[in-house]
């Protein structure tokens, strides 16, 4: 709103060229190493992809942010518990058939992911709460070191295995057009992102509860005084947040090999996006995951795959120093007026 | 309905309140007015819990209402309309009003809220018209109008409004009196916090000045508004 008109020009000519800039980079590089169109359109399609999970956490970031003020570094871990538990009740001896086992544990690894986000802010965030942001986000780490030593107590320090949701039902689970190459879980990955933002929508927009935990974001002086309970808010962000990252980890699984740490470059990952986005839009870190998991595949694809996690650093460092309010959503949050 | 005893609240280290004694009786306008600091707004925000009381009593209905949360205060039947209005900006003037009436859900009184959310329309015409806006477009008069459907969607009891005249044109200003004065026939006691002393005095049955934090004179409305020091002071004859 105070943001000075006769600047945005100047920013969206420096953007292009960047954006310019940097394409015409990874071209170059790209016809080095020989790679033709299809290669570009695979990198992209990987890309959104990786991306559609970064959006999922970084919408974890937001709705505990938006709420609380907080930055929860754990979001990550609970990327890794949802995958976790998944595959576990996956392989547990149970008397049922394949595809009804892999829903139960789809539902096993959201719930009891969500159960341990609002343990999260009960044992840990709540009794803090009138401690500074700062304090409480210190906090977050604490339990992001915790849950991550706890994985790897319960589940060792090698990589498990969740089968592709499909290899059951399609006998080919690869779709191909001209060179280019889709994999099933792909259209998994991309429908569970979009069928959450419907139901997300939904939510905060049609829904008594969904506005009240908005109210809170928007004005939480305002939201106290209508009788809204900023607390239990808080812990609604929180189960809200572990489910988001819970489904991203669950439907990531059969891409990746799932494995205790793997929260930590997601972590990173989905707090870059949300940062690009803005912390506060849900359509910004949508669009700041979508773009992060692009960018950092195409820039891997011309290069060298060991740069891929260079990205979001190089990323992050620049957003922090030219402009720390997110370059999407770019808003701050609404001053409270005391 | 509402009875204050010896109230004295901090900030800080900072004394806002002085042991502050006042009462409502059902169906009055109470209007409490003093210059910039004198505890006004302190006062509002200690009766709806949102700053802790240090000493003294708040008693509504009977029911001791210190070191309750706001979200309980707001149960119990009191509403605030915040000063400087503190709509949700971003949210739809339709979803501000609901979430007025969001402790009311889930008690199966939805028949009352649609009833309730016509009767703001009723006595806001312009609300009905922008209805999907965004509250942050909207002009300040119609903020102002808002956060009073707002307050009042709770259906409380007692309604404390802090300065709601505050950057209005004094048109604007008038109409809020009026319809203040209307929603008292509905029912609503109201307790009223103003700078804009003479206008407060007009609306209000009783009155308290309040004088860096303490009770300085208290009294029937018309009287206070005929009293030598009052005037000087407040209403700048």
């Amino acid at each position: 709103m105070h943001r000075k008109p006769q600047r945005q020009p100047v920013r969206l000519i420096i953007a292009a060229l960047v954006v310019f800039g940097l394409a015409a980079l990874s071209l170059l590089l790209g016809s080095q190493k020989g790679l033709q169109p299809q290669h570009y359109i695979q990198l992209t399609i990987d890309g959104v992809r990786a991306g559609s999970i970064y959006a999922l956490m970084a919408l974890g970031f937001v709705v505990v942010y938006s709420v609380t003020g907080i930055i929860n570094f754990a979001q990550g871990e609970f990327v890794m518990l949802g995958a976790m538990i998944c595959l576990t009740v996956n392989d547990l001896d149970l008397p049922l058939p394949p595809a009804l086992k892999l829903i139960a544990a789809i539902l096993a690894g959201v719930l009891l992911t969500t159960l341990i986000g609002a343990g999260m802010e009960r044992l840990t965030i709540h009794p803090a709460r009138r401690s500074p942001p700062v304090t409480l986000i210190i906090i977050t780490i604490g339990v992001t070191i915790t849950l991550r030593a706890a994985a790897l107590l319960v589940w060792g320090a090698d990589p498990h295995v969740l089968p592709a949701f499909t290899t059951l039902a399609l006998e080919d689970k690869i779709f191909r057009f001209g060179g280019v190459i889709i994999q099933a879980q792909s259209l998994w990955i991309w429908g569970a992102l979009i069928a959450i933002l419907i139901l997300l929508y939904f939510f905060l927009e049609r829904t008594l509860l969904g506005k009240a935990l908005r109210a809170c974001a928007v004005n939480r002086r305002a939201a106290q005084l209508v009788g809204i309970n900023p607390d239990r808010m808080a812990l609604l962000s929180f189960a809200l947040a572990a489910a988001l990252g819970a489904i991203g980890g669950i439907v990531l699984g059969p891409v990746t090999r799932p494995i205790y740490d793997m929260g930590v470059m997601l972590g990173l990952r989905g707090f870059v996006s949300a940062i690009i986005g803005g912390l506060l839009s849900v359509p910004g870190v949508v669009v700041g995951g979508l773009l992060l998991g692009v960018v950092e595949n195409i820039a891997a694809g011309v290069t060298d795959p060991a740069y891929k996690s260079v990205v979001s650093f190089i990323i992050l460092i620049a957003i922090l120093l030219f402009r720390p309010q997110g370059i999407i959503g770019g808003g701050e949050k609404p001053a409270e007026e005391a | 309905m509402l009875k204050i005893e010896n109230l004295c609240t901090f900030y800080g280290r900072i004394q806002a309140l002085r042991g502050v004694s006042l009462t409502i009786a059902e169906g009055e306008i109470v209007a409490v007015i003093g210059s910039n600091g004198a505890g006004k707004s302190t006062l509002l925000n200690t009766i709806s819990g949102m700053i802790p009381s240090r000493s003294g009593r708040i008693e509504f209905d009977g029911t001791p209402v210190a070191g309750l949360r706001p979200d309980q205060i707001v149960r119990l039947g009191i509403s605030q309309v915040p000063e400087r209005r503190q709509i949700f900006s971003t949210m739809s003037v339709m979803d501000n009003l609901i979430l007025g009436a969001y402790h009311r859900y889930g008690r199966g009184e939805k028949g009352a809220i649609d009833r309730d959310l016509e009767f703001v329309f009723e006595i806001f015409p312009r609300l009905r018209e922008r209805i999907k806006q965004s509250a942050g477009t909207l002009s300040g008069g119609e903020q102002q109008m808002l956060a009073l459907g707002r307050g009042w969607m709770a259906k409380p009891k007692l309604l404390l409004m802090d300065e709601p005249s505050l950057g209005l044109a004094p048109l604007m200003a008038r109409e809020i009196f009026r319809v203040s004065g209307q929603l008292r026939e509905h029912g609503t006691t109201i307790l009223l916090v103003e700078q804009n002393a003479r206008a407060a005095l007009e609306l209000a049955d009783r009155a308290y000045v309040l004088e860096s934090g303490r009770v300085a004179c208290e009294g029937k409305a018309r009287e206070l508004a005929s009293d030598e020091r009052v005037q000087k002071a407040y209403l700048g004859k």
